[in-house]
């Protein structure tokens, strides 16, 4: 008990334990993804991927068949494609991706606005529910974080050549439209497992947030891997916790929660580079 | 020369989308050599370059690499995001990508970093974050990625392109004795005083090859011309050719 809260109160309920767990999973997985998105400049295309497995998730429901399965494929072929789109140059790729995810949306929404159940449905999928978390999205998120986690570690040396320097990674031998390809399917992959708990909306910003201030505090890919997946987790784990006792949607409060760690960062890492410049300017 | 060349390109052509930019191409890399490619931009050198390398599809003809050949690859500085957060260590050991399933940089790669960083005299900055370089020193850390794959060719996009006075003549002195320890360089550039007047062997370059040997036979005003589409003229300084671009307008006061 402190200052009269009782701070275990929260994980009486089952909803909560495994909400709580699936959320700081999912805040390590999109903490280490979002490492590449925020590097390779793809922040926007997390954006629409979220946007696009929302259309996969209403088809799915419509059509009874199981989330992970319809969503699952419907975001895959949605990031093979936007894959394809970014490669070529006739039209921005920016706008391709717009057109191909918002057009999926549009799909999703309309699906369930005609054969949902109401509104509330739809919100739980905008803005993520813990109450709708079951036992089997914790085994997926922790199958999809093990699996980023073998990619991220065995490819380690293929993924930063082809980030950092593309061109010379392609003459060099790496393949890297295999490494891209597999880099958007893990993407899809975790977005499909972290939208009921965080929804579609918001999870663009754990995947580039954390990895935003992780950037901030290191000038290392390798430590930014380690920084930005434990900022993701423990604001995942501490936002939860708040959201309980200050009766917000769990997901604002974790988001509100990585905003303010990448402020404090920012202001920090600002303070200290201008102390840098100052160090160097006499000399 | 009786040895099989490094490099030989048979009546090459590509294209980007419909357009054709290199055409009927015939070029041959004898290993030993330094060759300098020059022409305007856009004439297509980089093309020529990355179709080499295999990063760009040949239309027509055959480009024959030695067997097992090694390339060792410098991209021009201004593509590099100087932003990124690796230290040179980390882009010199990224070149071991296929060797190694391992993610951290091992002893003997470390080892092996230092000992190419040392032969390019810049074996203090291994810890260094790419940014916090010099522009000399950014040039010699790139070169050093493409050299710990122990190349048998260097290949080398407009190498002086945006760097100042100063690292131009760092680079080409680098250079130089590169050359003078074996290896074969391949380079492209635009820059025809600074740097290809220097070189032993130079190919003048737009779309197709127009000259082809030694900077003095080569940099001729009729070559020049053809190359670039504008008249330029051809001086001698200090025993070497010295072109004048003679494309200038007469500006208003000039002079007085």
């Amino acid at each position: 008990m402190i200052l009269g809260i009782d701070l275990m109160e929260p994980y009486g309920f089952q909803f909560f334990r495994q909400g709580l767990i699936v959320a700081t999973i999912a805040g390590a997985l999109c903490g280490l993804l979002g490492v590449f998105v925020v590097l390779r400049g793809m922040s926007y295309i997390g954006h629409g991927l979220s946007h696009a497995v929302f259309g996969g998730a209403a088809a799915s429901a419509v059509l009874r068949i199981n989330f992970f399965l319809g969503a699952g494929v419907w975001g895959i072929i949605s990031g093979l494609l936007i894959a394809r789109v970014a490669r070529r140059r006739v039209l921005g790729a920016d706008a391709a991706i717009g057109v191909v995810t918002t057009a999926s949306f549009a799909l999703g929404l309309a699906l369930m606005n005609r054969y949902g159940q109401a509104g509330k449905s739809i919100e739980a999928v905008l803005f993520g529910s813990v109450l709708g978390v079951q036992m089997v999205d914790i085994y997926a998120v922790s199958g999809v974080a093990i699996l980023g986690l073998v990619v991220v570690v065995l490819g380690y040396r293929r993924l930063l050549f082809s980030t950092f320097d593309r061109d010379v990674a392609q003459v060099s031998g790496v393949n890297v439209s295999a490494v891209e390809a597999g880099l958007l399917a893990m993407l899809s992959l975790t977005i499909l497992v972290t939208m009921r708990v965080i929804g579609t909306l918001l999870i663009s910003a754990l995947l580039v947030i954390p990895a935003a201030s992780a950037r901030m505090t290191t000038n290392s890919f390798a430590r930014m891997l380690w920084i930005s997946p434990i900022i993701g987790a423990s604001t995942c784990f501490v936002g939860m916790n708040l959201s309980y006792f200050l009766d917000t949607s769990a997901s604002a409060t974790i988001i509100l929660l990585d905003a303010l760690v990448f402020v404090v960062v920012y202001a920090v890492a600002g303070t200290r580079n201008r102390m840098k410049m100052a160090s160097l300017g006499h000399i | 020369m009786t040895s099989t060349p490094l490099i030989d390109c048979s009546h090459v052509s590509c294209t980007y989308g419909n357009a054709p930019v290199v055409e009927d191409v015939y070029l041959q890399i004898q290993r030993g050599e330094f060759v300098g490619i020059v022409g305007p931009s856009g004439s297509g050198k980089t093309t020529l370059l990355n179709a080499i390398m295999g990063a760009h599809p040949v239309a027509h003809g055959s480009i024959t690499l030695q067997p097992h050949l090694t390339i060792g690859y410098v991209p021009q500085v201004e593509t590099v995001d100087w932003y990124f957060p690796v230290t040179v260590e980390e882009v010199i050991a990224m070149t071991r990508t296929k060797t190694s399933w391992w993610p951290r940089i091992t002893t003997t790669e470390r080892t092996a970093v230092r000992e190419v960083l040392g032969q390019l005299g810049i074996a203090d900055v291994a810890h260094r974050h790419i940014r916090e370089l010099s522009g000399g020193q950014q040039q010699r850390v790139f070169l050093a990625r493409a050299m710990f794959s122990q190349p048998d060719i260097l290949i080398m996009d407009e190498p002086t392109s945006g760097v100042d006075v100063r690292t131009r003549h760092e680079i080409l002195h680098l250079l130089a004795n590169l050359h003078e320890k074996g290896l074969t360089i391949l380079l492209t550039t635009h820059d025809l005083n600074g740097l290809a007047a220097h070189l032993p062997r130079l190919v003048c370059f737009n779309k197709k090859v127009i000259a082809d040997g030694n900077p003095r036979q080569v940099l001729t005003p009729q070559v020049l011309e053809q190359t670039y589409g504008a008249p330029m003229e051809v001086l001698e300084h200090g025993g070497m050719p010295l072109v004048i671009d003679h494309g200038r307008v007469a500006m208003r006061g000039e002079g007085k």
